[in-house]
């Protein structure tokens, strides 16, 4: 690299949520001119380094320069004055409301006198930007009448109009087709041309390697090293995002999985989700599901339990057909579902340990409608022990244990259901190693009581040591089954980052 | 070390001790404020502690007792019931009708009314767990639909004349006690049972806590909500009935505002209107508050103009309490 001022430098970033490490001691310096690529797998500590630069995490440590520069954005909106703007992955637009106002939101141009909004102006103004970039989009639409990649183009144009020199893109090709990526590329070569830095966050490989002129890597919440683009080839940089060993976290591997098959799922679709997805998971079997987000895995999972409609193929339990509409159908045939999100479809939080562990089998803990208090105390302080759940009291309310325990609570609240299928949807998100471990052991003691279980997982060391057979999915498809003798992270991550162009 | 470790833990007993305090004085505080108000009357008027004025007072409260009872359920599943005050109109006049004269049936003229609340209780429910409108829409127009029918059956003019028997409900007594205030303890029983000792108690909180947990664990969340309209109409109907005996004619213009003070009463008794949180005995003191207030008031001769302002303060300084304890 030629001796030239960074635009923007991270030094020694680190921070931490209530203890637990997220990110330590990130550095990442963006040139003028250059699209900059951040790498990693999901929770390798990108989405927390690009929050704290837009504002909206503070850093426990380090230093953030612009032009040389010291500066403190602290919030979003500090971080815009400062001239770095992100466009989410999410994006959340106000539907109602025009192009033009949503450029303009809370920097309405007013007539200088009566203090009322200038619409002429910002049409105006809103037009020139779009004439700009060569876009053809009318300012004066609905929000709700674009398509999405025409809202992508909006939420750009409106981050550049700040005046931005850094601009962050996280995954904006995620719901785009390809002909609007083609698009978006020459928008990003332009704000090149512009001198804006641009931070690129993306899974797709191919894309990386056409746009990007620096990559930075990423892993377990540590910066790993930068290259320029030029430099790398595909296999080296997986390798970078991967490269760790696995460590006696996971139990050993010595299950007897039967033949006898539990459930098989026959060419299931359910339109805009996933299609013809089929597999078979066996009795004592731990079959992991992986892909990358948006592959469809969660929406699976979430189909087989009811919560969402399949449009055609069948599901089987031990060889019969089961007709599932609802959870509570899933639930009677044994079927139960640890969702990804604890907080939002887990657990009831205002809610007690015991009134949550016993909240999908009140049956067996009642007579007629009656509650039998003491069998239930009985049942949840069971629970409370052999899972090692970690509480003062069972009355305690679950807001207030950490994630671990709170995991713990809703594979408590499932396993009272006596199911024979588990479907573990991120078993270990956000959960610390210790935990992590526990609920390890704990599968595998499981499978050995022949339960079937199957996981769900973003986590790739998660992915190969606990799994007896590895689904990969992308893009709502079955992309191959691999043995965990053949599997490897790279195998994996390139079934999961199939391209396009094949479909 | 070893130092550092017994300082600590002691701060720790401390602290929770602390923590204790003020988790007890977050749950029971409503009931120091309701002993307070009664003390400062007691002291400031020489008739607040009658056993005139205590009967008065209790009757008055029974009314919106019931009422809030049944808006406890509603809003512990983070819904609110509007038509409360409607549908007491509706169930009071129903029975009014029927319990003209001195040789009419009684008991029928009660069913009736308790089952016309009922009735439009499962309408609101159907229109909120089957067609998904939101609860403050949906009571907002069983609020005029009630109202209206009511007026429409009674041609807009009160009902007079009432058996004597059936005024009996509402000024008689048993054991020196107002039948009324038997009402509401029996009622209270009842809905406490239902509430803390069985499943659909359970389940009330779980869908206000968090719906699409309970959905998740295969409750039915529909049922639920279902149930807690019927209830909430139910005992609407109920107050309606012991409202009509108490004023001895079905009147089409009473009840109106009774929702604000049932959910008053609901609110200042500690249940969010977030859903999962609260407690029914918090709303029977908090009903007892509103009570208090007004008949205090009324006593130190406090304008009705400055009864409302004082009231809609104590409303408002409840959740900013409630607040801090959740």
């Amino acid at each position: 690299m030629t001796v030239q001022p960074f635009l923007l430098e991270m030094k020694g970033i680190s921070k931490f949520f209530n203890g637990i490490k997220a990110i330590s001691n990130v550095n990442l310096n963006i040139r003028k001119g250059t699209v900059h690529a951040l790498m990693g797998e999901n929770g390798a500590g990108k989405s927390t380094t690009m929050k704290i630069l837009s504002g909206i995490y503070k850093p426990t440590e380090g230093t953030i320069l612009m032009e040389g520069k010291e500066i403190f954005p602290n919030t979003p909106k500090v971080a815009l004055d400062y001239g770095i703007a992100m466009i989410h992955q999410e994006l959340s637009p106000i539907f109602e409301m025009t192009v033009a106002e949503n450029i303009f939101l809370g920097r309405e141009p007013l007539y200088s006198k009566v203090h009322l909004v200038n619409y002429p102006k910002m049409y105006k103004d809103t037009k020139k930007m779009f004439e700009n970039l060569d876009l053809s989009i009318n300012p004066k639409k609905k929000m709700k009448e674009l398509s999405v990649s025409e809202i992508q183009m909006v939420e750009i144009v409106k981050a550049v109009s700040y005046d931005s020199k850094v601009i962050i893109m996280d995954e904006p090709t995620s719901s785009l087709a390809d002909k609007e990526v083609e698009q978006l590329f020459s928008i990003i070569n332009r704000l090149k041309k512009d001198g804006k830095g641009i931070i690129y966050i993306s899974h797709k490989m191919d894309e990386i390697f056409r746009i990007s002129d620096d990559i930075t890597v990423f892993r377990d919440g540590e910066y790993i090293s930068t290259n320029l683009a030029k430099d790398l080839d595909q296999e080296t940089l997986i390798k970078q995002m991967v490269g760790r060993e696995l460590t006696d976290v996971f139990p050993e591997r010595n299950r007897s999985v039967k033949e006898e098959i539990a459930l098989s799922v026959e060419g299931i679709s359910a339109p805009g989700y996933f299609e013809n997805v089929s597999f078979q998971v066996k009795k004592g079997e731990i079959l992991g599901l992986t892909g990358l987000m948006g592959a469809g895995r969660t929406e699976v999972a979430k189909a087989i339990f009811g919560m969402i409609p399949i449009e055609s193929g069948s599901i089987k339990l031990k060889g019969e057909p089961i007709n599932i509409k609802e959870p509570k159908d899933a639930i009677k045939h044994g079927i139960a579902l640890v969702t990804e999100d604890r907080k939002e479809e887990g657990l009831v939080l205002p809610m007690s340990v015991k009134q949550n562990i016993t909240l999908s089998s009140l049956k067996s803990v009642s007579s007629g409608p009656m509650m039998k208090k003491n069998t239930e105390k009985q049942v949840a302080d069971d629970m409370i022990k052999s899972l090692k759940i970690k509480t003062h009291h069972r009355n305690q309310l679950v807001e207030t244990l950490s994630g671990g325990n709170q995991q713990k609570i809703v594979l408590a609240k499932w396993l009272l259901t006596n199911p024979t299928i588990l479907i573990l949807d991120e078993p270990t998100r956000g959960i610390d190693i210790g935990a992590k471990t526990e609920i390890y052991k704990l599968m595998d003691h499981l499978t050995k009581e022949g339960y079937s279980i199957i996981m769900i997982s973003s986590e790739m060391p998660e992915v190969l040591g606990m799994s007896d057979r590895i689904i990969v999915l992308s893009e709502g498809k079955v992309m191959g089954t691999l043995s965990p003798k053949e599997a490897t992270q790279e195998k994996i991550l390139s079934l999961a980052t199939a391209n396009k162009v094949e479909v | 070390m070893n130092s550092q470790l017994s300082t600590n833990s002691y701060k720790e007993t401390k602290e929770n001790s602390n923590a204790k305090f003020k988790h007890l004085l977050s749950e029971y505080g409503i009931l120091l404020a309701l002993l307070g108000m009664a003390v400062a009357l007691t002291i400031l008027s020489p008739n607040f502690l009658t056993s005139a004025n205590m009967l008065n007072l209790f009757k008055q409260v029974s009314i919106n007792a019931v009422l809030a009872i049944g808006m406890t359920f509603v809003i512990l599943t983070k819904g609110i019931d509007l038509s409360v005050g409607s549908i007491l109109a509706f169930s009071g006049i129903i029975t009014a009708s029927l319990v003209v004269g001195n040789d009419t049936n009684l008991l029928l003229g009660i069913v009736a009314g308790l089952g016309a609340g009922l009735f439009l209780g499962a309408v609101n429910g159907i229109i909120i767990a089957k067609w998904k409108v939101t609860p403050f829409i949906a009571t907002l127009g069983m609020m005029a639909i009630a109202r209206g029918l009511t007026y429409i059956y009674s041609e807009g003019q009160p009902i007079s004349g009432l058996s004597d028997a059936f005024l009996v409900i509402g000024t008689g007594g048993f054991l020196g006690i107002p039948i009324s205030v038997w009402v509401v303890l029996v009622v209270f029983i009842i809905c406490t049972l239902l509430l803390y000792h069985t499943k659909f108690g359970r389940y009330v909180y779980a869908v206000g806590g968090n719906e699409n947990a309970a959905r998740t664990s295969g409750l039915n969340v529909d049922r639920t909500l279902m149930s807690v309209y019927c209830i909430s109409g139910l005992l609407a109907g109920l107050a309606g009935v012991l409202l009509t005996s108490r004023i001895s004619s079905g009147l089409p213009q009473s009840g109106i505002s009774y929702e604000l003070d049932a959910i008053a009463a609901v609110v200042i008794g500690g249940t969010s209107l977030m859903g999962g949180r609260g407690r029914l005995w918090g709303t029977l003191v908090g009903a007892l508050i509103i009570g208090v207030l007004n008949n205090g008031l009324d006593l130190l001769a406090v304008s009705s103009y400055w009864q409302q302002v004082i009231k809609g303060t104590i409303i408002i300084i409840a959740v900013l309490v409630d607040r801090k304890r959740t």
